[in-house]
C-alpha cells in the first residue's frame, strides 16, 4: 500500500467557489457591454460627452467582449485582469470626455466614472482571488516520487516481462524479419 | 445515495440522489468500495466533452461489491468483488467479438445521436457524455451496470482495492497504448504527459521490451515518479524536446511516440500552443493539439504514434502532409478494457506490477468536488486521487 495524504478544502462538497461565479457575472456582464458599446455607440458617445470616438467605443466594444467571453472559460484569471486594464482605459477616456461635456453630459459621465470606479474594485479583487486560488501550487517544488517504480519486484525484472505479446491487429511495426518474410517467394 | 453531480463547468456537487434500480434483465447493481478522478473527468469538468447534462453524475473509475443481479445475470453472486470498465461492452455484437470492447455496438442507449454526431456509434461509457448513452457514473454509493454479465472483472480475494481499481481504466488504457505500438526491442518509445496514464504507459512500454522510453511533462513530482520506472524524464519547461529526443536517438526520432495529454495540451512556449489557448478560451477551437503537431514533426519516419489522450472534437493545423510523407501510422481509441484484463489482473497478482503505486491522495466521496480542484490545478503533488464513498 503506497501512503497518501489528504487534503482538506474550504468548501470540499462544492467545486465551484463564490469567485468563479463572480467572475462568470463579470464575463456576461463584459460581453452585454461590449455589445452595446459596438451596436449603439453613437447614442453613448452623445450621452458621455464622447462625439466623434464612436470607432473608438467600438473598439472598446470588441475588447469587452473578448475579455467577456474569456472570462467564461476555464482560466477565466487572464481575462479579468484584463478587464482591470480596460477599466482604467475607460476611466481615462470618460475623464476626457468630461472636459468637453455639457451639463447633462458631465452628470451622466459622472455616473459612468462612479460605476467604472466601482466594477474596477470588483474587477481587481476578483482577479486577485483567482491568481491566489489558482497559483498555490507556486512555491511548491514538486514531491519526489522516486521511490514508486510500481514494479515490485524491480525494473530490471520488469523489462520485457511482456516481450512479443502484440496481437497481430494490432502489428504495425516494419521489422527487416517481417519485410524478409514479406519479400520471400512463395514455397 | 450520494454522489458526484455535474451542474456545469467547473461545478462538481455532492447531491443526494435516487438509488439506482435494475432496469433490464442484464443489469446488476454494486455497492461502491472505491473510485477514482481521472484526466478525463477533467475534460468534463472544463466542459470540453459536448452533451453533458446538469445532474448527470459522473465517474467511470469504481470497483465495488455486487449487491444485486438481473434475471439474466448468471455469473455474479452477491457480495462477489468486481471492477467495472469504463466501456460497457454487450460481448455479442460483431465489434464485442473482434475484441473492440470500446466500439460495442449494441450498448450506447443514444445509438442515434452517436450515429449522428460520428457516424457509426461508439460504445457506453460510464459518467460520460449523452453522446455515449449518458450512463449514471460511479463517483457514487451505488451504480447500476448495464450488460452486467459482461461488463466486470472478478477481483482475487489477495488484491486490495488499490491494486485492482485501475484494472477498468488507466491502467489497460497505457497498456493499450503500449501494446498498439507494436514495440520492439530496438525501440524508442516517447511518452507527452507524466499523469496517471503516462504512468501505466510508461511501466507497459518497460514491460513490453522497449529498448528506451522517454517521458516528457513539466511536473518535477511527474517526472521523478516516471524516472523511478525506468524512463528518461523531459521537463519540456527547462530544455527544447527536440533537441533532447535527438540527441537521445542519435538523431532519428523515437520509433514510437505516445500522447497521454489529449485535448487540454499546456500552452507552453510555443507559439501553437499559446494560439490554441486562446482559440479555445475564445471558442473558436474545441482542443489543444500541441502534442499531436509535435508527435508528427519528431516521430522517426515509418514510426507509430499511439493516441490514448482524450479528444473532443476538431483541432486545426495539424501538419498532415509531414504525416502523410513520413509514413506515419496513428492509432488511437478508447479503450478495449477486458481485452487486456485478463492478463493484468494476473501480471498483478503475480507482482510482476502493482498500479497503486500512483495513489497520491485518498479522500471521503464528500470531499470529491474539492478533490477535483486540488486534481485539476495539481496542488500538494496531486497524480492520483482515490475516493471512497
Amino acid at each position: 500500500m503506497n501512503p497518501t495524504s489528504t487534503l482538506s478544502t474550504s468548501r470540499p462538497d462544492r467545486s465551484l467557489t463564490t469567485t468563479d461565479r463572480v467572475a462568470r457575472g463579470l464575463g456576461w456582464f463584459s460581453i452585454g457591454l461590449g455589445l452595446v458599446e459596438i451596436i449603439a455607440p453613437g447614442r453613448l458617445g452623445r450621452a458621455l460627452g464622447l462625439e466623434g470616438r464612436e470607432r473608438l467605443l467600438q473598439a472598446y466594444g470588441g475588447r469587452e467582449i473578448g475579455a467577456g467571453v474569456w472570462a467564461l472559460s476555464d482560466t477565466p484569471a487572464p481575462a479579468i485582469w484584463a478587464r482591470v486594464g480596460g477599466d482604467l482605459l475607460d476611466l481615462a477616456t470618460l475623464a476626457v470626455g468630461l472636459r468637453d461635456a455639457d451639463s447633462e453630459q458631465k452628470r451622466n459621465a459622472i455616473i459612468a466614472l462612479a460605476a467604472v470606479a466601482g466594477i474596477t474594485v470588483v474587477d481587481l479583487l476578483t482577479a486577485a482571488s483567482l491568481t491566489a486560488e489558482t497559483s498555490e501550487r507556486k512555491g511548491e517544488t514538486g514531491r519526489d516520487y522516486s521511490d514508486r517504480s510500481g514494479f515490485p519486484q524491480g525494473a530490471a525484472s520488469a523489462r520485457g516481462a511482456a516481450e512479443g505479446i502484440t496481437p497481430v491487429d494490432f502489428q504495425v511495426t516494419a521489422t527487416p524479419e517481417r519485410a524478409v518474410a514479406a519479400l520471400e517467394p512463395a514455397e | 445515495m450520494k454522489a458526484l453531480v455535474w451542474h456545469g463547468k467547473q461545478d462538481i456537487r455532492y447531491d443526494t440522489v435516487p438509488d439506482p434500480e435494475i432496469e433490464e434483465p442484464r443489469d446488476a447493481i454494486i455497492k461502491v468500495t472505491s473510485c477514482a478522478i481521472c484526466g478525463s473527468d477533467l475534460h468534463l469538468f472544463h466542459n470540453y466533452i459536448p452533451a453533458m447534462k446538469p445532474g448527470d453524475i459522473v465517474g467511470h473509475e469504481m470497483m465495488g461489491e455486487v449487491v444485486e443481479t438481473g434475471s439474466a445475470v448468471n455469473n455474479l453472486r452477491k457480495g462477489e468483488r468486481v471492477v467495472i470498465p469504463f466501456t460497457i461492452n454487450c460481448d455479442e455484437c460483431d465489434q464485442c467479438r473482434r475484441g473492440n470492447y470500446s466500439l460495442c455496438e449494441r450498448s450506447n442507449r443514444n445509438k442515434p445521436l452517436a450515429d449522428k454526431v460520428f457516424g457509426h456509434t461508439t460504445a457506453g461509457l460510464f459518467g460520460y457524455t449523452h453522446l455515449t448513452g449518458g450512463y449514471a457514473g460511479g463517483q457514487a454509493e451505488y451504480l447500476r451496470v448495464p450488460f452486467a454479465d459482461a461488463t466486470h472483472i472478478k477481483v482475487p480475494d489477495s488484491m486490495t482495492d488499490e491494486q485492482a481499481l485501475f484494472l477498468g481504466d488507466i491502467f489497460p488504457t497505457g497498456w493499450q497504448a503500449a501494446v498498439q505500438c507494436d514495440i520492439q526491442r530496438t525501440d524508442t518509445v516517447a511518452i507527452w504527459g507524466a499523469g496517471p496514464v503516462g504512468q501505466m504507459a510508461i511501466r507497459s512500454a518497460i514491460l513490453l521490451g522497449a529498448k528506451q522510453v522517454i517521458v516528457i511533462d513539466r511536473l518535477p513530482e511527474r517526472l521523478s515518479m516516471g524516472a523511478a520506472a525506468g524512463a528518461i524524464p523531459i521537463n519540456f519547461e527547462d530544455e527544447s524536446v527536440v533537441e533532447r529526443l535527438n540527441e537521445l536517438t542519435d538523431n532519428k526520432g523515437p520509433d514510437k511516440c505516445i500522447d497521454c495529454v489529449g485535448l487540454e495540451a499546456h500552452a507552453s512556449g510555443h507559439i501553437d500552443s499559446m494560439m490554441d489557448r486562446v482559440k479555445q478560451a475564445t471558442m473558436m477551437e474545441s482542443d489543444r493539439p500541441h502534442v499531436l503537431r509535435e508527435m508528427i514533426y519528431v516521430c522517426r519516419g515509418g514510426g507509430v504514434l499511439s493516441i490514448p489522450g482524450v479528444y473532443g472534437g476538431l483541432v486545426d493545423k495539424i501538419p498532415f502532409g509531414m504525416a502523410m510523407n513520413k509514413g506515419l501510422t496513428f492509432r488511437m481509441g478508447q479503450t478495449h478494457v477486458r481485452r487486456w484484463t485478463g492478463d493484468l489482473t494476473r501480471r498483478i497478482d503475480e507482482g510482476q506490477i502493482d498500479p497503486s503505486f500512483v495513489i497520491t491522495h485518498t479522500a471521503d466521496l464528500k470531499e470529491g468536488p474539492g478533490m477535483y480542484r486540488v486534481f485539476e490545478q495539481k496542488q500538494d503533488s496531486c497524480i492520483k486521487v482515490v475516493l471512497k464513498p
